[in-house]
């Protein structure tokens, strides 16, 4: 079933009483070509994409709870292609070209809002390393530009342009970065590859692998032992769970994102706004309220909930750069858990286990990537080589030392 | 969070920095034959376990003592704290 204008019209006329289920909810087979592990925005995508760039469609994604009970619904819909490293940069911006046109591709409303982002610099330095990221960004056919004070105050009048220890002497903006509805980008993808023949099976949690001689011939289940060609995880912020039950360790360690939503309010700031001088972002969802963020709680954690030195710590951070949010009442909050990686930057890679590949790594920051990490990891199971933009994103990088450390941060993943 | 620091009492997890599982504890032998094996993986792997976990906090806004934490990932419960110092002797002991 398509949707269209005309669908909508012929439906309200008729008593809405033809809508189907998006997705089917089959049984699983004994065996597939490929099953996926995780059903988020990045498993889901994989699927689509596995179907509809490659024509494989004997397709499972086995998902522990619901579709979209991670962190694809946990997260604050900021998309944008500003990194700097080659290793990133190309791979962000054909993320960002994917989301552009995604809802035409896969005919389903997410609600894809280019409404701009801008990231704020407080001192000369950090306006010189904005230079060198936009210019990166540039080269990597992404969109940037420089504003200074002026031109931030012509976009944002309310901010605290003369706060004493904070003052905002400009930005860098990215016109084509900004928000999404979460949840419908994993409905639309999980509609567009079940529609192509992939089963979604939800409640089937994977609790092992089965690896004979190196090699992996499929996965138990808490529904039963299911065999299959290749396997793919895909679980962002229980890759070490899951991984250590195939005899792995990752460079990961899983840490807790908070984030909060404040009562609905009139329409006050109209793109996604970061503050340079600590950790902290703004964007105001269509429902009016303020949806904002800021640093990891900083310790390992896979309860999705954080603590409130953090909580503190955001606020402190709003009221710094935006007085006026001080007057808004807390709606909700919640936290997700995040596969936080030694540099930094994310893994789309085969494993030493023939047949058992792995995507992770996110970090704070893999809402952005879904469509390319999909696009990416489809290819990868496809073809066993990697897709021309994501031959920096292997596990092995940091022994050849060849780490993709946007920060600098060093091998500590509560820094990046 | 509260840590119950072994000199000072009920704290706050804010005054601490945390710099993660103990094992960072057991540097490798630098002249081993497989040293650049051994640093790769104390380096960068990580068992990151859901549930009991050791790891390393250090009281910046306080003693600035480093803390051995036994706490539990999926719930923040913390059952155990001692001087990492203490942790580093018994074992140098032990080894003799
Ligand atoms: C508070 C917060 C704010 C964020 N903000 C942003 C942002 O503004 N921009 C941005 O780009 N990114 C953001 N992120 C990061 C982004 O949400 C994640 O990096 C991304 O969603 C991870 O990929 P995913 O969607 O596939 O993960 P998930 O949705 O978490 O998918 C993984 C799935 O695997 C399933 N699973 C786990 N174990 C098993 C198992 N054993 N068997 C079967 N299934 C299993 C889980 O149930 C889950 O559904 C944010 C994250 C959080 C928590």
């Amino acid at each position: 079933m398509r949707y269209s204008a005309l669908k909508i019209l012929t439906e309200a006329l008729t008593g809405n009483k033809g809508w189907q289920p998006v997705w089917r909810e089959p049984e699983p087979k004994p065996a597939y070509d490929v099953i996926v592990i995780g059903g988020g925005g990045h498993g889901l995508a994989t699927a689509y994409y596995l179907a509809k760039e490659h024509g494989i469609t004997n397709v499972a994604v086995l998902e522990k709870g619901w579709i979209g009970s991670g962190n694809v619904g946990r997260n604050t819909t900021i998309i944008r292609s500003n990194y700097l490293l080659p290793g990133n940069e190309p791979f962000y911006e054909l993320s960002l070209k994917l989301w552009e046109g995604l809802e035409q591709d896969f005919n389903y409303n997410a609600m894809i809002s280019q409404r701009g982002i801008l990231n704020l610099f407080h001192s000369d330095p950090q306006r010189d390393a904005y230079v060198r990221r936009g210019n990166a960004m540039r080269m990597a056919g992404a969109d940037a530009v420089l504003l200074d004070a002026d031109g931030v105050r012509k976009m944002y009048p309310f901010l605290d342009f003369d706060n004493a220890r904070f003052p905002i002497k400009g930005g860098l903006a990215q016109p084509r970065g900004g928000t999404v509805r979460h949840d419908a980008v994993a409905w639309g993808y999980a509609r567009g590859a079940d529609s192509r023949g992939v089963d979604i099976i939800q409640n089937c949690e994977v609790t092992g692998f089965s690896i004979e001689n190196g090699v992996c011939k499929g996965v138990e289940t808490s529904r039963g032992a299911i065999k299959a060609n290749k396997v793919a995880v895909c679980v962002a912020g229980s890759s070490g769970r899951v991984m250590a039950t195939a005899g792995m360790r990752l460079p990961i360690e899983s840490h807790v994102l908070q984030a909060f939503v404040s009562e609905g309010l009139k329409p006050v700031v109209d793109g996604v706004v970061t503050f340079g001088a600590g950790h902290f972002y703004v964007s105001q969802s269509d429902k009016g309220g303020l949806v904002f963020g800021g640093d990891i709680d900083g310790y390992n954690s896979y309860a999705q909930r954080g603590n409130l030195p953090v909580v503190e710590d955001v606020c402190e951070s709003a009221m710094a750069i935006m007085p006026t949010i001080g007057r808004a009442r807390l709606l909700r909050m919640w936290g997700g858990v995040m596969d936080m990686s030694m540099d930094g930057s994310p893994f789309i890679d085969k494993t030493q286990t023939d047949g058992l590949y792995f995507n992770g790594g996110w970090c704070y920051g893999g809402f952005k990537a879904t469509p390319a990490s999909g696009f990416c990891y489809a290819h990868l199971l496809a073809n066993d080589a990697p897709h021309p933009v994501a031959t920096e994103l292997r596990l092995d990088r940091f022994k050849r030392g060849h780490m993709i450390d946007e920060k600098g941060a060093g091998a500590q993943p509560n820094l990046h | 969070m509260i840590i119950n620091h072994p000199l000072l009492g009920p704290r706050d997890a804010a005054e601490f920095v945390y710099l993660g599982d103990a094992a960072l504890l057991n540097r490798p032998d630098w002249q081993a034959s497989d040293a650049a094996e051994q640093f790769y993986d104390y380096q960068y792997l990580r068992d990151n376990p859901a549930g009991d976990h050791r790891e390393l906090w250090y009281h910046e806004q306080g003693d600035r003592s480093w803390l051995i934490v036994a706490r539990n990932t999926l719930s923040h419960e913390i059952t155990k704290v001692e001087l990492a110092r203490d942790v580093a002797r018994a074992r140098k002991q032990a080894h003799g």
